[in-house]
C-alpha cells in the first residue's frame, strides 16, 4: 500500500481498541518468567554447547602470541575459535569494527576468541587460561585532545545554514558563546546480548536478541560469507536494546562460528562486564552554541557546531540536528565534525542525536533567556517556528510544541518558580525548577506484515518487527482488532522472525507508527479477502463485533473463516509526505530537583512531560516509553558517564556497579500528558514515534532546575555534586 | 570461576583448624562478595569452607552491658534488631544505607568486614592491581580514581575500604573477636584490625591463616546523637562517595569516623578532639597528610562539609529531646 496522501477517515479512526490503555498481551508471560529471552531457548535445538567470549585486553595493537594449548586441554572442552580458524571473514555493513578481532585489535575487550565447552563454568574456566601476548600501540582517547584533528565527515549533512549567521550574530545586542560537554554512555539494557546459533544443511539459525531483524540477517550473511536464505534469525522478545541491539554483535557472529567449529548447537552471551566496551556507547560529545537575540527576545542568530570521535568509518553523532529545526532564527548554522579515537565504537543510543544535541542546546536556551530577563517558557513560546527555518517553504505536519510548553507550565506550577536562582530553601536542600523543550522526528520506513484468518477464525499476525519492551505485541494486536472487528483475546501476533515479511524494525522511535501501518496494510487486503468470499461489497462493508456488515447484511467473519484460511500479505510504502512536510513530535519537559546544601546532593523531586506525538496508540504502553526515557534523562543529567581511562583506552567503569543508572529511589514521581492529535500526514494510524520523545529534553529540564536550585550553571555532564560543592551558595 | 571443594565445618574451632590445615581455603559466608570475585577470578580459593551453618547468627548482651554480634548475624537482622536501633542507632542506619534489601538478606557481619574494595582496576583482571596481583603496579594511578582514597593510601595502592557498616562500628569501638587455628579466641580492636596499604596492599586485615571471626562485640550504649550520613551520587544501592558516622554528645564532645577517603574506615584522635571546634577542624584533621588525585580531590571540601552538616543534625536532634 502506499501512503502518499494525507489518511482520510479510516477504520482505526473507531478507536475500540486502538488508543486504549489496554494491557500487554504478551505481560503474563514476562512476569510469570514464561516469555523465553535468547539465553533461554532451551527447546528450540537439543544439544546446546555454551560459548565464552575472551575480549582483547589492550585499546589498539596487535596479538603477538595467543596460547590455546591449555584451555583446549581443558575440562569439558570442546573448541575454540580465533581469527586463525574462523576462516575469511566479511564485515556488516552496519558494524564499524570486526566483530571478531585478532591479531589486529581495534578497540579494548574486541572479541578475539570463543571457547566452547559443555558447561557455562568450564568455558569461562578454560577462557581464562588464555593469556593472549599483546604488541600495545599508542592510540588516541582523549575526544578533548583529538578535536583539534577533527574533520569534516564525508557522509550525513556536516554543515547547513540559512541566511548570514556571522552577520546576525554580529549584530545582535544579546549573545551567547558556551561549549557543552556530554559524557560517553551505555544502553545498560537489562538483557545482555545473547544468540543460541545451529546448522543445518549449510544454512543457519540464530535465536538471538536485536532490534532490527531484517539488518540483523542481511549482515550475518555478509559477515559469514552465506546467500541471505540460508540465514534465518529469530527474536520474539527482547530484554531492552536502547539502540544496543540495533546492530549484529559478536554474541551472534561467535555462536555461529563456533557452532561451526564443534559441530553443535552453540549458546553464548555476553558478560556484563564485557558489554561496555566490546558493543556500542553513545558517543561524547563537545558542543559550541552561539545565540543572538534582540533584547525583545527573539532569537536572530543561531549556531550549533558539535564533535565527536570514533573508530575509522564510524558515524559521527549528530548532535546538531534538532537545531535546525527547533527555533526559529533568521541567521542559523550547524556543523558537525569527526575526530579519530581508538575507544570501542561509538554508534546508536535511543535519540541519538537529539538526546546529546539538547542537553546542551536546551540549557543554552535557559542561559539566554537568564541574560534576556525573560522566563524561559516564554522564551521559547515566542521563538517557536510553523516552518522548517531552514527550507520556509516547507511546513511541519503538525507542531504543538507551544501547547506543551503551556500546559506542562500550568499543570507543574512553573509560576512558583522564582527567576532568581538559589532563592528557594526547604530545611537542609535548595529547590529549583526547570523546563526544556523537545524534538525528534518521527521517521517513515516501509514495513510488511503478513495476517491471516484461520478456519477457527483466529487472526494471526506475522511480521519480523521486535518488541523491545515497548509494547509492539499489543498495538499490532490492536491494530488488527480494530481493522477485522475481532475482540483481542483472537488475535496472535508472531514477531521477530526473519522468515516473516519484513518490518521497520524497533529503532528511532519509527517501529510502532510504521510497523502498525504495515499490518493496517495488510489487514485491508484481508478485509478485501473476505468481503469477496462472502460476496459483499466492500465500499460499504464494515468490520465490527466479530461480523462484517454491509448493505443490511450482517455475516459473521466466522463464516468466511470456516471455509478455508485466507491470507494477506502487504505493507506499507511512503511517497514524498515526508519531504513536503516536516515530521516531527515535540515535548515539554518540567523538573524539580532538590540539592543538598551541604553535599550537593541532587535528588529529582518530580518530572512532567507533555508530549504532541499524533495519535496514541495504546496510552499505557506510550506512557511506559515516555517514563522509561524521562529516567533515562535523569541518567544523563546526574549519573551515567563511561570513565575513560585516557591512558589504557577503554571505559573503566564496565559494571552496573560502576556504571549508575537511576534506581528507584531517583525517580519518586513522574507525570505524562498526551495531546493525542492524529497527524493524518504520518500514516493511516494517523500516529508517530513516542519511544525516544520522552529522552530529549528530559536530561536539560532537569539540569536547568539544578541551576536554578542553587545558581551553579554546570555545562560538562553528568551535572555531578563535584562540580557544584565549590561554588554552592552558603 | 576456577573448580574448588566444598565443606561445611561442625563448629568455629573446626572451621579454622580446616582453614588452616588446608592450602588457599576460604570462609564463605553470605557469598555476596566472594562469589562474585570468583567468577572474575579475582579470587580464586581451592576450598571453600562454609562457615553458615556454625550457630554465630544471635545477638546477644554482654556482662559488660554492650552487645556481642555473631559473626554470621544478616545485614537486614542486624539493622532491624530493636537494641541496636534503640541503643546503636547509627549501625541501624549504616547497615540500611548499604547495598540493597536482597543483598543485605544474605551479607554477614563478617562478610561485610571482610568485603573487598570496588576500585574498577581491581575488578579487571588484565589491568595492574597490586593488591590483586602483587607487584603488578597499580593502574589507577593516573587512572580513574573518582571513587578512590586520600589518606592513608600509599604508592602502591589508592583503593577505599567500602562498607558503610565498618565505618559506624569504627566509630562506636568495636572489637573483633576472633578463634585460631588452635582453637584460641583473641579480641582485635577495629581500629587495629585493618592494615593501611604500605607496600602490601593485599593484606588488608590483621587476622591470621585460618583465623575465623565469630563476633563483633559493641562497648556499652554511648547515648548522645548518633548520625550516619552517606554521600553518593544516586540516591541508594550506591557505594559512597563519603560518609560520615559520628556519636555526638550533648556537650559537643563525641567521636567521629568517616568512610570512602580511606583503605580502611578512618578515625583520628585528633578529630574526635576537634569536634566541639567545627566540620572544618575535624575534617582537616581526619585529611591530615592527604594525597588527593585530580579527580577525588573534592572529597576534602565534601567531607568538611558532611561533617559540619552532620554536627548541625546532631544538634538538632539535641534539641528536639530537651524540647521534648
Ligand atoms: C551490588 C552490590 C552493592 C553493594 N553495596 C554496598 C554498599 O553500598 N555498602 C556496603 O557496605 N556494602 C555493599 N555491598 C557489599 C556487601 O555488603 C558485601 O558483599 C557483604 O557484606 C559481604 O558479606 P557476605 O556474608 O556475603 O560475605 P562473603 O562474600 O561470604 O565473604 C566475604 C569475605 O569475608 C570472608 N569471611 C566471611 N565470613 C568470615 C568469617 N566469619 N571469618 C573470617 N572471614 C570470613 C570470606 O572468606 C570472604 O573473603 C554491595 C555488594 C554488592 C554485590
Ligand atoms: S588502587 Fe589498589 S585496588 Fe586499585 S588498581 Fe591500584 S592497587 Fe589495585
Amino acid at each position: 500500500m502506499k501512503f502518499d496522501a494525507p489518511a482520510t477517515t479510516n477504520p482505526i479512526d473507531r478507536q475500540r481498541f486502538i488508543g486504549q490503555p489496554l494491557d500487554r498481551i504478551e505481560g503474563q508471560l514476562k512476569v510469570t518468567g514464561s516469555a523465553p529471552y535468547a539465553y533461554e531457548r532451551h527447546e528450540v535445538v537439543p544439544d546446546q554447547a555454551y560459548g565464552y567470549i575472551i575480549g582483547a585486553g589492550i585499546a589498539k595493537g596487535r596479538i603477538k602470541a595467543m596460547d590455546l594449548d591449555a584451555a583446549r586441554a581443558a575440562p569439558g572442552v570442546l573448541g575454540i575459535v580465533t581469527a586463525a580458524n574462523a576462516g575469511k571473514l566479511g564485515k556488516g555493513k552496519r558494524n564499524t569494527a570486526r566483530l571478531l578481532g585478532g591479531p589486529e585489535i581495534e578497540h579494548y575487550d574486541q572479541a578475539i576468541a570463543i571457547v566452547v565447552a559443555e558447561s557455562f563454568e568450564m568455558a569461562r574456566a578454560a577462557a581464562l587460561l588464555i593469556r593472549p601476548d599483546y604488541e600495545a600501540q599508542p592510540g588516541q582517547f582523549d575526544l578533548a585532545a583529538a578535536q583539534e584533528r577533527a574533520v569534516k565527515p564525508e557522509s550525513g549533512d556536516p554543515d547547513s545554514g540559512f541566511g548570514d549567521f556571522a552577520r546576525d550574530y554580529a549584530q545582535a545586542p544579546v549573545t551567547l558563546d558556551e561549549t557543552y560537554t556530554t559524557p560517553d554512555q551505555s544502553h545498560a539494557m537489562m538483557e545482555p546480548h545473547a544468540s543460541i546459533a545451529a546448522w543445518k544443511d549449510g544454512a543457519v539459525t540464530i535465536w538471538t536478541s536485536n532490534q532490527m531483524i531484517a539488518w540483523g540477517k542481511a549482515d550475518v550473511a555478509e559477515t559469514l560469507g552465506l546467500p541471505p536464505e540460508k540465514v534465518r534469525l529469530d527474536s520474539p522478545y527482547v530484554g531492552g536494546g536502547f539502540g544496543g541491539k540495533l546492530f549484529l554483535r559478536a554474541d551472534c557472529i561467535l555462536a555461529a562460528l563456533a557452532a561451526r567449529e564443534v559441530g553443535r548447537p552453540v549458546k553464548v552471551a555476553l558478560t556484563r562486564p564485557m558489554i561496555f566496551n566490546n558493543t556500542t556507547h553513545r558517543p561524547a560529545t563537545r558542543q559550541r552554541i552561539r545565540l543572538g537575540a534582540a533584547p525583545d527576545g527573539r532569537l536572530l542568530a543561531i549556531a550549533h557546531e558539535s564533535w565527536s570521535g570514533n573508530l575509522p568509518g564510524g558515524a559521527t553523532e549528530t548532535a546538531v540536528h534538532q537545531t535546525r529545526l527547533l527555533y526559529a532564527a533568521p541567521g542559523r548554522l550547524t556543523r558537525t565534525r569527526l575526530a579519530r579515537l581508538d575507544l570501542p565504537e561509538g554508534n546508536a543510543m535511543r535519540a541519538p542525536g537529539e538526546a546529546s544535541g539538547l542537553m546542551a542546546l536546551e540549557v543554552a536556551m535557559d542561559e539566554m533567556a537568564e541574560r534576556l530577563g525573560m522566563d524561559p517558557v516564554q522564551f521559547r513560546i515566542l521563538n517557536d517556528t510553523r516552518v522548517d527555518p531552514e527550507n520556509p517553504g516547507r511546513p511541519f505536519s503538525q507542531r504543538h510544541l507551544v501547547e506543551c510548553l503551556k500546559r506542562g507550565a500550568q499543570r507543574f506550577g512553573w509560576a512558583q518558580r522564582q527567576a532568581k536562582p538559589g532563592q528557594r530553601r526547604e530545611g537542609g536542600a535548595f529547590i529549583g525548577l526547570g523546563v526544556a523543550a523537545g524534538i525528534r522526528n518521527n521517521l517513515l520506513t516501509k514495513s510488511a506484515a503478513r495476517v491471516r484468518l484461520t478456519r477457527d477464525c483466529r487472526l494471526i499476525v506475522e511480521t519480523d518487527m521486535t518488541d523491545i519492551g515497548t509494547g509492539s505485541y499489543t498495538i499490532i494486536a490492536q491494530t488488527a482488532a480494530e481493522m477485522l472487528g475481532l475482540p483481542m483475546a483472537q488475535v496472535e501476533v508472531r514477531l521477530g522472525d526473519s522468515d516473516s515479511p519484513v518490518s521497520a524494525g524497533s529503532g528511532g522511535q519509527w517501529g510502532a507508527n510504521n510497523a502498525t501501518a504495515g499490518v493496517y496494510a495488510a489487514c485491508v487486503g484481508l478485509r478485501q479477502l473476505i468481503v469477496a468470499r462472502l460476496g459483499l461489497n466492500e465500499a460499504d462493508a464494515v468490520f465490527a463485533d466479530g461480523r462484517v456488515q454491509s448493505g443490511g447484511n450482517r455475516t459473521a467473519l466466522a463464516q468466511a473463516a470456516r471455509q478455508g484460511e485466507l491470507v494477506a500479505e502487504d505493507g506499507i510504502e511512503y511517497g514524498d509526505l515526508a519531504e513536503r512536510y516536516q515530521q516531527s513530535t515535540f515535548a515539554a519537559h518540567f523538573a524539580e530537583v532538590s540539592v543538598d546544601a551541604a553535599t550537593a546532593e541532587i535528588r529529582v523531586r518530580r518530572m512532567l512531560a507533555v508530549c504532541d506525538a499524533g495519535r496514541i496508540l495504546n496510552p499505557k504502553s506510550a506512557r511506559s516509553q515516555v517514563i522509561g526515557a524521562m529516567t533515562m534523562g535523569v541518567g544523563a543529567a546526574l549519573m551515567e558517564e563511561l570513565a575513560v581511562d585516557h591512558q589504557r583506552g577503554y571505559f573503566a567503569n564496565h559494571d552496573l556497579a560502576g556504571y549508575e543508572v537511576p534506581v528507584h529511589a531517583d525517580i519518586p514521581h513522574q507525570e505524562v500528558v498526551f495531546l493525542d492529535e492524529p497527524d493524518p500526514l504520518s500514516s493511516p494510524m494517523k500516529a508517530k514515534g513516542v519511544g525516544e520523545l520522552g529522552l530529549c529534553g528530559a536530561a536539560a529540564a532537569v539540569a536547568n532546575a539544578v541551576y536554578n536550585a542553587t545558581g551553579v550553571r554546570v555545562r560538562d555532564y553528568p551535572v555531578t555534586l563535584d562540580k557544584l560543592l565549590a561554588a554552592m551558595p552558603a | 570461576m576456577k573448580a574448588f571443594t566444598y565443606s561445611r565445618a561442625s563448629s568455629p574451632a573446626e572451621a579454622a583448624a580446616e582453614a588452616a590445615a588446608t592450602p588457599n581455603a576460604k570462609f564463605i559466608a553470605g557469598g555476596t562478595n566472594l562469589l562474585d570475585l570468583m567468577k572474575l577470578q579475582i579470587e580464586t580459593p581451592a576450598h571453600l569452607i562454609d562457615v553458615n551453618g556454625l550457630g554465630l547468627d544471635s545477638i546477644e548482651p554482654t556482662p559488660e552491658g554492650g552487645l556481642r554480634i555473631g559473626a554470621l548475624v544478616r545485614n537486614t537482622d542486624l539493622a532491624a534488631d530493636a537494641r541496636v536501633r534503640r541503643d546503636y542507632a547509627l549501625l541501624s542506619r549504616a547497615l540500611l544505607a548499604g547495598a540493597s534489601g536482597q543483598l543485605r538478606n544474605k551479607a554477614t557481619t563478617a562478610g561485610n568486614l571482610l568485603q573487598r574494595t570496588r576500585c574498577v582496576y581491581f575488578y579487571d583482571p588484565r589491568q595492574p592491581c597490586n593488591k590483586r596481583a602483587p607487584g603488578s603496579g597499580c593502574a589507577a594511578m593516573g587512572g580513574v580514581a573518582r571513587q578512590l582514597g586520600l589518606v592513608g593510601v600509599s604508592e602502591s595502592c589508592i583503593a577505599t575500604h567500602p562498607s558503610d557498616m565498618a565505618v559506624a562500628m569504627m566509630a562506636l569501638d568495636a572489637v573483633v573477636e576472633t578463634i585460631g587455628a588452635d582453637g584460641i579466641s583473641r579480641r582485635i580492636a577495629l581500629q587495629d584490625f585493618y592494615r593501611l596499604p604500605g607496600e602490601t596492599p593485599q593484606i588488608e586485615h590483621d587476622l591470621r591463616p585460618g583465623e575465623l571471626i565469630q563476633a563483633v562485640i559493641l562497648p556499652p550504649p554511648l547515648g548522645g546523637a548518633q548520625i550516619y550520613r552517606k554521600v553518593r551520587d544516586r540516591a541508594s544501592y550506591a557505594f559512597a562517595l563519603v560518609t560520615v558516622a559520628a556519636v555526638i554528645q550533648p556537650d559537643g564532645s563525641g567521636r567521629l569516623a568517616a568512610g570512602g577517603i580511606a583503605p580502611r574506615p578512618w578515625r583520628v584522635e585528633a578529630a574526635d578532639a576537634a569536634l566541639p571546634q567545627g566540620g572544618a577542624e575535624v575534617s582537616a584533621a581526619l585529611l591530615d597528610g592527604a594525597r588527593p588525585r585530580p579527580d577525588n580531590a573534592f572529597k576534602q571540601p565534601l567531607l568538611a562539609r558532611t561533617i559540619t552538616a552532620a554536627l548541625a543534625q546532631a544538634r538538632e536532634m539535641q534539641g528536639k529531646e530537651m524540647m521534648s
